[in-house]
């Protein structure tokens, strides 16, 4: 019960949130510094456990609003794929980032004279990424720039709601599943303090892979004992292949895309996902076609 | 289950209103190199036409530097994209674009730089890289000794590979594609050429039958930057100049080669940058991920033709189906048709 009216609260937040979160970044006066977010903050898995720490199974796309393209995307990876020397390094992008093992550290940078908060940092324990989300109104970069793992974020405040806007992505994922996130999608993140807890409301949109926002919430605790560890990744030659390979399913071979209907006796067109499955109404649709099916 | 609960009871609240910042994209963002926006801007090259399939008005475009690193930048707007390296020696470009635009690239480099231009190396035969060889060389200064000496009037140096300058040039008593004074000065038929300039090795490294029969690409090992020419675009699927010699299999050799030469940092970001022919500034994860999509297509649509297949049912299966959002377009001179034909054709022998 409490979950249910913690959630709910969440969910009114973000709507006002929603409706009012501004178009486009700009300079806030000193009034304008929210609440403190700073210090160690421990990851709390109560939500999407299974999929965020053992992992998602192969062929698991429900819930998610992706299209076409992106199932044949996921339909097509190859685990092994993270075999090969320059894929083993990569960091979550910013968007999952959160969602891993996120021993998270938050802390600001200030201008000296005016106080003014300049920055925003974050640092996440799985591969270290770092980010910075400016807060003095400096415009997005153009679009011939680089694209990075962490993108570029500005943010802004909303009463006490963090709210920061996120381009220039590489191209990534949104389940680690093979679930592609393109380098045209955009994040918008609420950041949430109540007490000692945490709450990040996160937006993705994609115009390549995604037929409506992917919309999810991850919280933390406040851990001040919390040391976070270095993380150093060393590439090795982990499959001896010749130069080029690129592990993949060709379309209609990857056996293992029945799997998780099968073990969870769910009707496989659940399991492809897309933006029907989102939402609650769908758990009526997917009784009946248990029912249709005799299950 | 638990997305349906969590992801599916925020958005049960809030899709239904339309969250302004996620229904609108930024618009640094909306013109990210995704394949929408790209389309119709700016062609990547012209596979078979010549001098045709450039844009019909380039009196508005706006070219760009963006610092790179080291004593390396990135030109870009309106056609191909410009590499500039600048230093004591004087200035170093590869490729020149478009020939409208030279007053404007010029412009932009005589803001980095008041040294004249020594060098033009070309990637390429396409004129929307080199475009501007004459009007831009004919301003830059080649140091020759003996009786010529020191900024005679001889204009910049124009490197390319051999078969650029076959290209571009025609036998005797029939009509070149590219005046005179476009022509390379300097070719090379080797496996590279080497230039020390600026106080770096600039090594232009052959790539055959790969975009074109002619492609080169250009390290610059101090700055640690290579520009690539259309052998890797952020823009479209990778065009193949069939009738000038580029393949598939070459352009997967060269991405291949490509990801030998970066080497990126730490969380596999930066390091080696790479400056593609068109469309944003990359690093090895942006090639990386390039040179995976070039395979994986490649080994779908040589497993059709081994199953028989013809081009229509090629075309009719959508092997580029997941990545067609991206960099796919039905209009324009560079068609996903166009490039699964290429394909097709490339592997199944098929001309």
């Amino acid at each position: 019960m409490r979950k249910s009216v913690y959630r709910t609260t969440v969910a009114c937040v973000a709507l006002m949130a929603a409706m009012a979160a501004p178009r486009q970044a700009s300079a806030q006066g000193p009034q304008a510094r929210g609440v403190d977010l700073s210090g160690e903050w421990a990851p709390r898995f109560h939500e999407d456990q299974p999929e965020r720490i053992p992992g998602p199974e192969i062929g698991d796309y429900l819930g998610l609003p992706i299209n076409a393209a992106a199932r044949l995307h996921a339909d097509s990876w190859d685990a092994s794929l993270l075999t090969l020397p320059e894929h083993q390094c990569k960091p979550h992008p910013a968007d999952y980032s959160p969602r891993g093992p996120a021993n998270l550290r938050l802390w600001k940078e200030i201008d000296t004279a005016s106080q003014n908060i300049i920055a925003w940092h974050t640092h996440i324990s799985w591969q270290a990424p770092e980010r910075t989300i400016w807060m003095d109104g400096r415009p997005h970069p153009p679009d011939y720039a680089a694209h990075t793992w962490q993108g570029f974020s500005t943010g802004r405040w909303e009463g006490d709601m963090l709210t920061v806007t996120t381009t220039h992505f590489k191209l990534g994922w949104i389940r680690r599943n093979g679930v592609p996130r393109s380098d045209a999608g955009t994040l918008v993140e609420h950041f949430l303090r109540h007490g000692n807890v945490l709450t990040l409301v996160s937006w993705i949109n994609d115009p390549v892979y995604l037929d409506e926002p992917f919309v999810r919430t991850t919280n933390w605790e406040l851990d001040p004992h919390q040391n976070i560890a270095p993380y150093p990744c060393q590439i090795v030659v982990e499959v001896d292949r010749p130069q080029g390979v690129v592990p993949h399913h060709l379309p209609g071979t990857n056996n293992f895309l029945n799997e998780f209907p099968v073990k969870y006796n769910l009707p496989a067109e659940a399991a492809r996902g897309g933006a029907e499955t989102m939402y609650p109404e769908y758990q009526l649709k997917l009784q009946a076609m248990q029912k249709a099916a005799g299950k | 289950m638990c997305v349906l609960a969590a992801a599916g009871g925020v958005v049960a609240m809030l899709g239904l209103l339309a969250h302004p910042q996620a229904q609108q994209a930024n618009p640094a963002q909306t013109n990210a190199g995704r394949g929408q926006a790209g389309r119709g801007q700016q062609p990547a090259g012209q596979p078979t036409q010549g001098r045709g399939g450039r844009p019909q008005n380039l009196d508005n475009a706006e070219v760009h530097v963006l610092p790179v690193q080291g004593n390396v930048y990135m030109l870009v707007g309106g056609g191909g994209n410009v590499t500039i390296q600048i230093g004591d020696d004087g200035v170093l470009l590869v490729d020149t674009s478009f020939p409208q635009l030279s007053d404007k690239i010029l412009a932009e480099i005589r803001k980095l730089s008041t040294k004249p231009i020594r060098y033009i190396v070309n990637t390429h035969v396409h004129d929307d890289h080199v475009g501007g060889n004459e009007n831009l060389g004919k301003r830059g200064n080649t140091i020759a000794g003996g009786n010529v000496g020191n900024d005679a009037p001889t204009g910049a140096t124009i490197i390319a590979h051999e078969n650029v300058l076959n290209r571009m040039s025609a036998p005797t008593g029939t009509q070149a594609p590219f005046p005179v004074a476009a022509w390379p000065t300097d070719t090379y038929f080797t496996k590279q050429k080497e230039v020390f300039f600026n106080n770096e090795a600039v090594v232009i490294m052959h790539q055959p039958a790969a975009h074109t029969d002619g492609d080169s690409i250009v390290y610059f090992r101090r700055s640690d930057v290579v520009s690539t020419g259309d052998i890797f675009v952020t823009t479209s699927y990778p065009i193949i100049d069939q009738a000038r010699g580029g393949s598939i299999t070459g352009i997967i050799k060269s991405l291949n080669y490509l990801l030998d030469l970066a080497i990126p940092k730490d969380k596999q970001e930066g390091g080696t940058y790479i400056i593609p022919g068109h469309g944003r500034l990359c690093d090895e994860a942006d090639l990386l991920e390039y040179r995976d999509m070039v395979t994986i297509i490649r080994d779908r649509i040589e497993d059709l033709i081994k199953k028989g297949r013809t081009l229509e049912q090629v075309k009719a299966a959508k092997p580029t189906l997941d990545y067609d959002g991206r960099y796919g377009t039905t209009t324009g001179f560079w068609t996903t048709d166009m490039f699964i034909e290429a394909v097709y054709k490339d592997l199944s022998g098929k001309k």
